[in-house]
């Protein structure tokens, strides 16, 4: 058992209240999976040459500012590219115009405690191991603004419980996926994408589904067709929920094994995987309520 | 405490499920003296999950909005209304009495009943009455895939269309469906229609209050060919 939620605003104004909406959605969910939890935020997107890095420390304490002097040194030995920082406890966010796939080989073989856990123009991703409802309160979850997020309470059923293994999962740039349930071939897809050359993380399930769908994104194709690709290819029980920049996306598996609800109103698109967490949301009472059928791809556009 | 032409109210918004169960389980199952039905009234469900479950009483339970996994399991002799949607598993294991959602039901919908009535006004979700006992089904929309899974006994009514998988692995449980079949499952066939079976349509959808023409219905029925293990069967796996 896992919980997922995601909320879409289609209404802009309601955008400085994103987190605050989502936050009961979240710690409702919290009961559905308590070793882990986290959330991945979407706001306004960087200019193109800009991303953010999203870093994670499992020490609280650590001291972000002697890995932000050795990266702007080291930028400034290069051509004194611009960049920004913040930081949260153990999270940080880097966000720089630098060439992304330098950044990339500089954190790599930077500090080994500290694990990239996304790139990308809009997206956010704040995860750790422990209860939910804390991890809330610890990264400001009330707080976030945006277009739209999808959030994961996680308990574990196949591999470790570390900050690393928890959701949401991420590859490529903005592009994220949670996931309620469990694959029966991640070693299978996970060989034949190692193949290809792209690297995992961990030896979690849902890392393949993740890291599979955004192989067919970067082979060009939209969404759909990747979860099209995706359903003869993953073998077992899954609803997943994507995001990308300007997307939110929802799949159940062919037996719908795992649940999903979805409420729409003309004000926004909220998904759970249980209807309490979305009994406080406003307009609920109007709102057009459906259980998404199996092997069928739902997708909402910002 | 109860007493004669009285509603008791629960707001779930202040109190407990487990409040509101332990009323209509205790207070009530012996009966009230008087002879009267009792009549409950739960406000702002709100998703709740096990909302009036394990009722053994002569009760009329009305749940005002949106309720969660499990509403009613188990039922016996009480009448639980629903004005909303429920998630998983209403009238799970329902023994007797009636079950009766305005809105729409999530998967499961009276799984393993062994009696009384479910009504599903509006469409039941996967799975609808798998391994049913006996249990009667009415849904007035449409059902998900492999409803009627295993269905041992009973009957479930459709006024709408089926998913895939109607019907897979039946025993003797009959289905009636009014609208499209997007797929049978496994030993399940059409049979003609017989007077008697359109009669039990006419009279399970006056029990349920919903409109239809039960001469358009089709009956679905167990082939039996999965009772028997056949040793000839090529047996590749």
């Amino acid at each position: 058992m896992c919980g997922i939620v995601g909320l879409l605003l289609k209404n802009e104004s309601m955008r400085e209240q994103l987190g605050e909406l989502m936050v009961p959605m979240f710690t409702c969910m919290a009961e559905r999976g308590s070793d882990s939890g986290g959330c991945a935020f979407f706001g306004d997107a960087e200019d193109p040459t800009w991303r953010r890095f999203n870093l994670y420390v499992s020490d609280r304490a650590y001291r972000w500012q002697t890995l932000f002097d050795a990266f702007e040194t080291a930028q400034g030995q290069q051509n004194g590219a611009g960049a920004r920082f913040h930081t949260l406890e153990n999270h940080a966010v880097l966000i720089t115009n630098d060439d992304p796939a330098a950044v990339r080989a500089w954190l790599d073989g930077r500090d080994p405690k500290v694990h990239l856990m996304s790139v990308g123009r809009s997206m956010d991703v704040y995860k750790d191991v422990g209860d939910p409802i804390e991890i809330c309160t610890r990264f400001r979850f009330a707080q976030a603004t945006g277009s739209h997020c999808v959030g994961h309470t996680r308990m574990a059923t196949e591999s470790a419980v570390t900050p690393v293994h928890s959701h949401p999962y991420t590859a490529g740039e903005d592009f994220c996926l949670v996931h309620n349930g469990s694959l029966s071939n991640p070693y299978m897809l996970r060989r034949s994408l190692e193949r290809q050359g792209i690297r995992f993380e961990t030896d979690n399930d849902t890392e393949a589904a993740c890291r599979f769908l955004e192989w067919r994104l970067s082979a060009g194709e939209d969404l759909s067709s990747a979860l099209t690709s995706a359903f003869s290819q993953l073998d077992g029980f899954y609803t997943l929920l994507m995001a990308t920049g300007d997307q939110v996306c929802l799949v159940r598996d062919a037996f719908a094994c795992k649940p999903a609800v979805v409420a729409e109103t003309d004000e926004y698109v909220a998904i759970s995987s249980e209807f309490r967490a979305l009994a406080h949301l406003p307009g609920i009472a109007a709102a057009e309520i459906f259980e998404p059928k199996p092997e069928e791809i739902y997708s909402w556009q910002v | 405490m109860a007493s004669m032409n009285q509603t008791t109210q629960f707001d779930l918004a202040r109190q407990t499920v487990r409040e509101a169960n332990q009323f209509l389980h205790d207070v009530l199952e012996g009966g009230l003296e008087d002879g009267n039905v009792h009549q409950v009234e739960i406000l702002h469900p709100d998703g709740n999950h096990s909302i009036a479950a394990g009722i053994d009483a002569d009760v009329v339970v009305d749940i005002r909005g949106h309720a969660g996994y499990f509403v009613a399991g188990m039922n016996c002799r009480a009448t639980v209304t629903v004005h909303g949607n429920v998630g998983w598993s209403v009238a799970e294991n329902i023994m007797s009495g009636s079950v009766r959602v305005k809105g729409n039901a999530s998967q499961c919908a009276a799984a393993s009943g062994h009696g009384g009535l479910v009504v599903i006004e509006g469409n039941a979700s996967s799975r609808c009455g798998i391994s049913m006992k006996g249990v009667d089904i009415v849904v007035g929309g449409s059902v998900g895939h492999v409803s009627g899974f295993m269905a041992q006994a009973g009957r479930m009514v459709i006024c709408g269309d089926a998913d895939a998988g109607l019907g897979d692995s039946l025993y003797e449980a009959i289905i009636y469906i009014g609208g499209e079949i997007r797929g049978l499952g496994a030993d399940a066939r059409e049979e003609p229609m017989s007077r008697g079976d359109v009669a039990t349509v006419a009279e399970l959808l006056e029990q349920a209050r919903l409109p239809g023409d039960p001469r358009q219905f089709k009956r679905i029925a167990s082939a039996r060919t999965l009772y028997h293990w056949n040793a000839d069967a090529g047996q590749e796996y």
